[in-house]
């Protein structure tokens, strides 16, 4: 169990999201993921062993390195990818059950399944409409939630997003103030900088996406309302009555089921 | 043999599975799995060699840190996991050996031999009792060993060879702390599906079994 089987996971996702998300699974991938543990796991990888204090006092290092970094930069930005990747799943689980639903109407027998055979079902890419467009605008959400709670964290935790150089502690049992020296703190600064500026254009394309999708369903409601004044004639109502079976049928799923199998 | 090899286990077991069943895998595997092997267990890592005694004396180090970890966090942590994830074989050996029965007498014997009913609902029920007693032995055993879910700074050692009374630091402790009460939490909420999955399956059988018996009386 790795990021790469994350990547499995969301790979299937990609499938069904719009094109601000699928680029958006990619920044996550290729500048967060792979940025991690490729580059910034080496970085701070000797992290205690190389942070020195200016003292033999034993234990001294050990208690000044645990009162500044109560939780280590690189362990915090895993945790961030790893909740900032969980609301995908929510749309995995409600398009897995839909798959679900649909394949067994298909082996039923359903008239009303337009299938050919039970591959087709498998491939097949849902439209973001009816309850999908819930759960797909409710996951986005949670997405820039996670996102700005975990850079306001990060700020809090660390007083901004410089590393310094230099820390002075004299908690016990450091005899007097002593001076701490972080190792590579410029490097730290680099990948800090960078990371949050990932971050940030990730919280943008989740702004910008969750626009989109407001724009389209608010749009599409105005199609509706505007069919719906025209003069009622015959083949309009078939063709109302038509969409609505549609979405009855699109739309018929009560409990959500994940499938890990895409 | 890695993580992968639990992961393709209980990919196997998500077939069988009920909706909150699925939603138990997705937890073990995104919250306490990925968790484990990308975070927690670099912090561990060189738990032993970051452990510092107040004095020179040669074994003091050595003695101390056994004293106060018999078996680390981490590894408790991974036998957690382990542990959990292995009565969900049960359900897999069960639908495995009905569909080799039916294979045997050459006839159709059941109606889906991965439908959770008769023999395999009491299998079922049986592992999700047995990943329940599991967590809760794990978490209680974490509580007794550690004296609850703390990590101080400084344990007090007076263990021979060292001469006295001798300060020890802990190294990350606040930060092996963050990860322990996630793995706290965590449990929990798989304790709480666990429960809520036993629920529904023994109210949904029981109103099914009512009814059945309900339409042969009226009959």
């Amino acid at each position: 169990m790795d990021w790469g089987a994350l990547h499995t996971i969301l790979g299937g996702v990609n499938k069904h999201s719009t094109s601000i998300g699928k680029i958006w699974l990619t920044v996550l991938f290729i500048f967060r993921i792979m940025i991690l543990v490729v580059a910034a796991e080496r970085v701070w990888g000797d992290e205690q062993d190389d942070f020195v204090c200016n003292t033999l006092q034993p234990g001294c290092r050990n208690v000044c390195y645990d009162h500044f970094f109560p939780i280590s930069h690189i362990r915090l930005w895993a945790l961030q990818l790893i909740f900032v990747s969980t609301p995908a799943l929510l749309v995995a689980m409600h398009v897995a059950y839909r798959r679900h639903e649909k394949k067994r109407q298909f082996r039923k027998g359903d008239q009303k399944c337009e299938y050919k055979d039970i591959e087709e079902i498998r491939k097949q890419r849902f439209r973001i409409e009816g309850s999908l467009w819930w759960t797909y605008t409710s996951s986005i959400f949670f997405r820039l939630i996670f996102e700005a709670v975990f850079m306001y964290a990060f700020y809090f935790m660390y007083d901004g997003f410089r590393m310094p150089r230099l820390m002075k502690c004299n908690a016990w049992p450091c005899p007097n103030t002593v001076d701490c020296f972080v190792s590579r703190p410029t490097e730290k600064t680099v990948f800090t900088i960078f990371m949050i500026a990932v971050s940030s254009i990730c919280i943008l394309l989740n702004v910008a996406e969750l626009c989109y999708l407001l724009t389209k369903f608010f749009l599409r409601r105005s199609k509706k309302a505007g069919n719906s004044k025209q003069q009622p004639n015959h083949e309009n109502k078939e063709e109302t009555k038509q969409n609505e079976m549609n979405e009855l049928i699109s739309d018929s799923c009560q409990n959500t089921v994940i499938g890990f199998s895409s | 043999m890695s993580w992968a090899f639990l992961r393709d286990l209980l990919s196997g077991v998500n077939k069988y599975s009920t909706g909150i069943g699925r939603i138990w895998v997705a937890v073990v595997f995104m919250f306490r799995l990925l968790v484990y092997v990308a975070a927690a267990e670099n912090i561990w890592k060189h738990e032993h060699d970051e452990f510092e005694c107040n004095i020179k004396q040669p074994g003091c180090e050595n003695v101390c840190f056994d004293h106060f970890f018999p078996v680390s966090h981490i590894r408790l942590w991974a036998l957690q996991l382990i542990m959990v994830s292995t009565p969900s074989l049960l359900v897999v050996f069960h639908v495995a050996y009905r569909e080799n029965r039916e294979k045997h007498h050459n006839q159709k014997l059941y109606r889906n031999p991965g439908k959770i009913d008769g023999g395999l609902l009491c299998t079922y029920l049986i592992s999700l009792i047995l990943k329940t007693g599991l967590e809760i032995a794990f978490l209680v055993l974490f509580y007794k060993l550690y004296n609850g879910f703390r990590i101080p700074r400084l344990v007090k050692c007076d263990i021979k060879p060292c001469p006295n009374t001798v300060d020890c630091y802990i190294s990350k402790p606040t930060e092996k702390m963050i990860f322990l009460y996630f793995l706290v939490a965590t449990s929990c909420l798989c304790i709480v599906l666990n429960l809520s999955e036993l629920s529904y399956l023994i109210f949904k059988y029981s109103i099914k079994c009512y009814l059945k018996r309900h339409m042969k009386k009226q009959q």
